[in-house]
């Protein structure tokens, strides 16, 4: 067993894990921050897409002990300080861009990486961006449509209520 | 002036907030105190005889708490098949037993033989790898056609393949064999409706928990449909009375059909829990999602359409070889059959329909109902022979299909295949679809692609489907063994909010924003003092969960029922408060009042009296606010559309981009536009997913291919276009109060077809009028293969 000590979300954690132990079994099992989700086992569908230091990884592809000393964040911590929803978790519920919420986490750790580099995405920039997210719901179009409006783009005259 | 809520407006779905902050809760999110965990040993051969399973080593290593084998369950009933099939010539459907483990055979790559409960999931997961298992390998039988000339059973106690022989309607058999002979003009096309992995992205999982004091039993799982669940697991597997299971499916992230059935993996916690009087958890790793998920469509199909030269149709006759899998999963047996031959007439008046169904065994997964279930299927087979029909009589594809349409006052129509449409205006939907695409401009589209080298298609697409499964007096009467109403109770609390218990089940839907805008238009009252109970047996009434794109058409009924029902007892008690007589009052905007006076009450003064009754008219009315109803529609729903698409295809690599897709349905009313639309995005998605990526392939041994991401095209955001989506054109069913349809599974329908017909098309554009039809996926390998053929 070792231990490590990480930041997440801000806060310092430490635990004891196996050396097998993957970053995201840490998270879900040990720290009980169930946000972070695991959709396969080859690291394809980025539902577990996280920040380590600040650069989107999918926390399945790491194991626990690479994090040591590292400084994480997770969906729990996407908020506002003043708890209410940050700018594109806002712009996914207003543009509808999510419904069983299931990848959800991870798009919107996928598209905080992406608006952090590119600030202002084409469409093309978007989906390409969003290639190692798999959505089974929403056909992506709202995906999309929330990204570009947390950028700041007008996206009224894409098609959609 | 446009109203800001209630039944027709898009509020933000209030259940988003947590699932946009990680605080969703899955069943793999539920740890409770004390629990072990399953990990399943999984036969890596398609077909073979168990000669001995040996546990001995494994039983030693750390942390294990038991293991079982087949042999455990020997003695408890299989998984049901939902619904009885009989053959042609009145046998009944072969009905081989579902195990909750394999014994004596595994029967596809996958087949649990195993399971082992340990501490955590990594010493189960060794000691899996410590059971030897002496199993003789068989040939595996995985072609329907080869399966059905016999060599091999994979049940060997049926002594055949061949599940059943169903014709539909067999008494139109003679009639339309002989029109076909003598129409004339016979298209006929020879397709596959590839085989498809639901996948959700949540892959399933189960926790049990079982009470030593009380004897109860609680089941978390992903489930679509709790009270189903319950009722498989009570009455056919364990025997546990329906009072001692309590099933709780909370959060479920996509469902798409393959969580409405019962898994052996469920009955295996319950028991392992009851043994260890701990609570078992088991969460399927994608791999086993692939392995073990009922897998969809997996159609072989030969369809005949005869029209007169003018392209009026006479009759269409259609073959299908149906893979059911090597076993019965719940509802695999009407999926090819009622849900499929009864859409066989599609939009049109033809007199003459016939369809043949054969059911097969293989030696690979479960085969059943997947977003669409049978629709997607009759779709794309006669969408496909219509396309191919107005190419070879030359005519356009639009006003062949506008030709033979139902006119809007033929409805109600009998169709040919023995469903009674209620109402439909399928010429107004191509209308629309008309005046959204500009068709016009398409020749200049093409050519501009053509400067870039590429082919351009124009693809275009009708649709019926039945949804809202369904009046329980029909499909009894087709075989079905459960009902299909569904059920509401809506409380009124003390305090004047609300709580409404749903037999529905929402994993994606949005019930939560849906259910309380019908509530509160009727009842007048603010939307967020609604709160929506679903997904628990102990709290929800028997309803039957979410599928077939039902939930509100038939739920949403039950809701409506309910809530009148409140409104009937609540102008009671107004009447006793305002001393006046019932017929005098009048409810509106949530008050009552005495017509003609300013006397009224309002709709919280009416709930708090009726909790607190201390001057209340006992002799009349027992106090509380709360009713239940059940509802049983009198007819399918019947959602319609009309779809198009352009399509590029580079003739030098074979590779298809959708260029523009528009989705032009008839829903009947709609409640939420918003939701509505995604519905359809999604169904489209998944439909273009069939149409050009997704194929679950099995090579000769029965080894699954296509069992992992990276080797099962899922469509990704790179694969798809924005959607124009419209349904504006509306004509209410007319048998439920709220007049709706169901608009789940319309995209997944409507698209695949839209999808080859533009590929057919931008290839005749290039000169390649060889190629009359390409199967699904419409890969760029196939795509180039029919080019250079």
């Amino acid at each position: 067993m070792l231990n490590i000590t990480t930041k997440i979300n801000g806060k310092s954690v430490s635990g004891t894990v196996e050396g097998r132990t993957l970053l995201v079994e840490f998270l879900r099992n040990d720290l009980h921050l169930t946000g972070t989700h695991v959709g396969c086992d080859t690291s394809q569908c980025g539902a577990c897409t996280i920040h380590v230091n600040g650069i989107a990884v999918k926390s399945c592809s790491m194991f626990a002990v690479e994090a040591d000393g590292a400084s994480i964040d997770t969906i729990e911590g996407q908020e506002n300080t003043d708890g209410s929803l940050n700018k594109i978790q806002q712009a996914f519920q207003d543009h509808h861009g999510l419904q069983c919420g299931f990848c959800t986490p991870g798009m919107v750790m996928a598209a905080a990486d992406l608006l952090q580099n590119t600030p202002t995405p084409t469409e093309a920039e978007i989906r390409n961006h969003l290639d190692g997210n798999i959505c089974r719901c929403t056909g992506y179009h709202n995906i999309v449509k929330a990204i570009m409006a947390a950028s700041g783009q007008d996206v009224s005259a894409i098609a959609a209520e | 002036m446009p109203k800001d809520s209630g039944i027709g407006t898009s509020p933000k779905r209030r259940e988003d907030i947590r699932f946009l902050t990680g605080n969703g809760k899955y069943t793999d999110d539920i740890n409770l105190t004390g629990q072990s965990h399953a990990v399943f040993a999984r036969s890596d051969v398609a077909h073979g005889k168990i000669n001995h399973i040996d546990i001995s080593a494994a039983e030693t290593m750390p942390g294990v708490l038991a293991i079982f084998t087949g042999e455990d369950f020997a003695d408890v009933g299989g998984n049901p098949a939902g619904w009885l099939i009989n053959s042609r010539d009145g046998e009944p459907m072969k009905e081989p037993k579902r195990p909750v483990l394999a014994h004596g055979k595994v029967r596809h790559v996958g087949d649990a033989y195993a399971a082992v409960i340990a501490e955590t999931v990594l010493q189960a997961q060794d000691a899996v790898e410590a059971i030897k298992a002496d199993i003789t390998e068989l040939p595996a039988i995985v072609d329907m056609e080869a399966a059905l000339a016999g060599g091999g059973f994979v049940h060997d106690e049926i002594e055949t393949n061949q599940c059943f022989d169903w014709g539909w309607i067999e008494d139109n058999r003679e009639a339309t064999d002989a029109a076909i002979k003598a129409a004339p003009h016979v298209t006929t096309l020879s397709l596959v409706n590839n085989r498809l992995v639901p996948n959700a992205m949540e892959s399933r999982a189960s926790t049990a928990d079982y009470d030593r004091g009380t004897g109860d039993y609680t089941l978390y799982t992903t489930s679509q449909n709790p009270h189903l669940t319950r009722l498989l697991v009570c009455a056919f597997v364990l025997g546990i009375p329906e009072n001692k299971l309590r099933v709780v499916s909370p959060d479920v992230g996509g469902g798409f059909g393959s969580k409405i059935y019962h898994y052996g993996e469920e009955a295996l916690v319950l028991t392992a829990a009851k043994k260890l009087c701990r609570p078992v958890k088991w969460t399927a790793s994608r791999s086993e999602s692939f392995l073990t998920d009922a897998h969809g469509r997996d159609h072989v199909t030969k369809i005949e359409l005869a029209c007169e030269k003018d392209g009026t149709f006479i009759a269409f006759r259609t073959d299908t070889m149906a893979n059911v899998g090597a076993y019965l999963s719940n509802f695999s047996t009407v999926t090819p059959t009622f849900l499929h031959g009864t859409l066989m007439a599609g939009n049109y008046t033809v007199p003459n329909v016939y369809v043949n169904v054969k059911a097969v065994f293989t030696n690979t997964a479960p085969v059943d109902a997947y977003r669409g279930a049978g629709r997607p299927e009759a779709t794309y087979s006669l969408e496909r022979v219509i396309d191919k029909c107005a190419r070879e009589l030359a005519l356009d594809p639009i006003e062949l299909r506008r030709k033979n349409f139902i006119k809007p006052d033929q409805f109600p129509y009998a169709s040919a295949a023995g469903l009674e449409y209620d109402a439909g205006n399928y010429d107004a939907l191509f209308d629309k679809l008309e005046e959204i695409v500009d068709f016009g401009g398409f020749k200049a589209r093409r050519a501009e692609s053509e400067k870039g080298g590429k082919l351009r298609g124009l693809g275009i697409n009708s649709y019926i489907e039945a949804c809202g499964i369904a009046p329980s007096n029909l499909v009894g009467i087709l075989g079905a063994r459960v009902g299909l109403y569904d059920a509401a109770t809506v409380r009124i609390n003390a305090t004047g909010n609300i709580s409404v218990m749903v037999g529905a089940h929402s994993h994606g839907q949005g019930h939560a924003t849906v259910f309380p805008q019908v509530v509160s238009e009727m009842l007048g009252v603010e939307e967020n003092s609604i709160e929506i109970v679903h997904g628990d047996t102990s709290k929800i009434p028997f309803g039957m969960g979410s599928y077939g794109s039902r939930s509100l058409a038939v739920c949403g009924s039950a809701v409506v029922r309910a809530t009148e029902k409140i409104i009937n007892k609540a102008t009671k008690i107004a009447a006793h408060m305002l001393e006046a007589s019932e017929s005098d009052i009048d409810f509106k905007d949530g008050k009552f009042s005495v017509s003609g006076t300013d006397k009224s009450v309002a709709f919280g003064e009416v709930a708090f009296k009726a909790y607190v009754p201390h001057d209340y008219p006992h002799d009349e009315l027992e106090p509380g606010l709360e009713e239940t109803a059940f509802y049983d529609p009198a007819n399918f729903t019947y959602p319609s559309g009309a779809y198009a698409c352009e399509v590029e295809v580079d003739p030098e690599t074979g590779k298809v981009t959708v260029e523009s897709f528009t989705a032009v349905d008839d829903f009947g009313n709609v409640i939420n536009p918003m939701i509505v639309t995604g519905q359809v995005h999604g169904g489209i998605g998944q439909g273009i997913g069939q149409a050009l990526l997704e194929n679950c392939t099995y090579d000769e041994n029965g080894q699954l291919l296509s069992a992992s991401y990276m080797d099962y095209a899922m469509p990704r955001a790179s694969d798809l276009p924005f959607y124009t989506v419209d349904h504006s054109c509306v004509t209410p069913c007319t048998h439920n109060p709220l007049g709706v349809k169901g608009c789940g599974e319309a995209g997944a329908i409507g698209s695949p077809p839209t999808i080859v017909n533009a590929v057919v098309d931008a290839l005749h554009s290039g000169g390649h009028t060889h190629v009359t039809h390409i199967d699904m996926p419409v890969s760029p390998a196939r795509v180039w293969s029919a080019i250079n053929s």
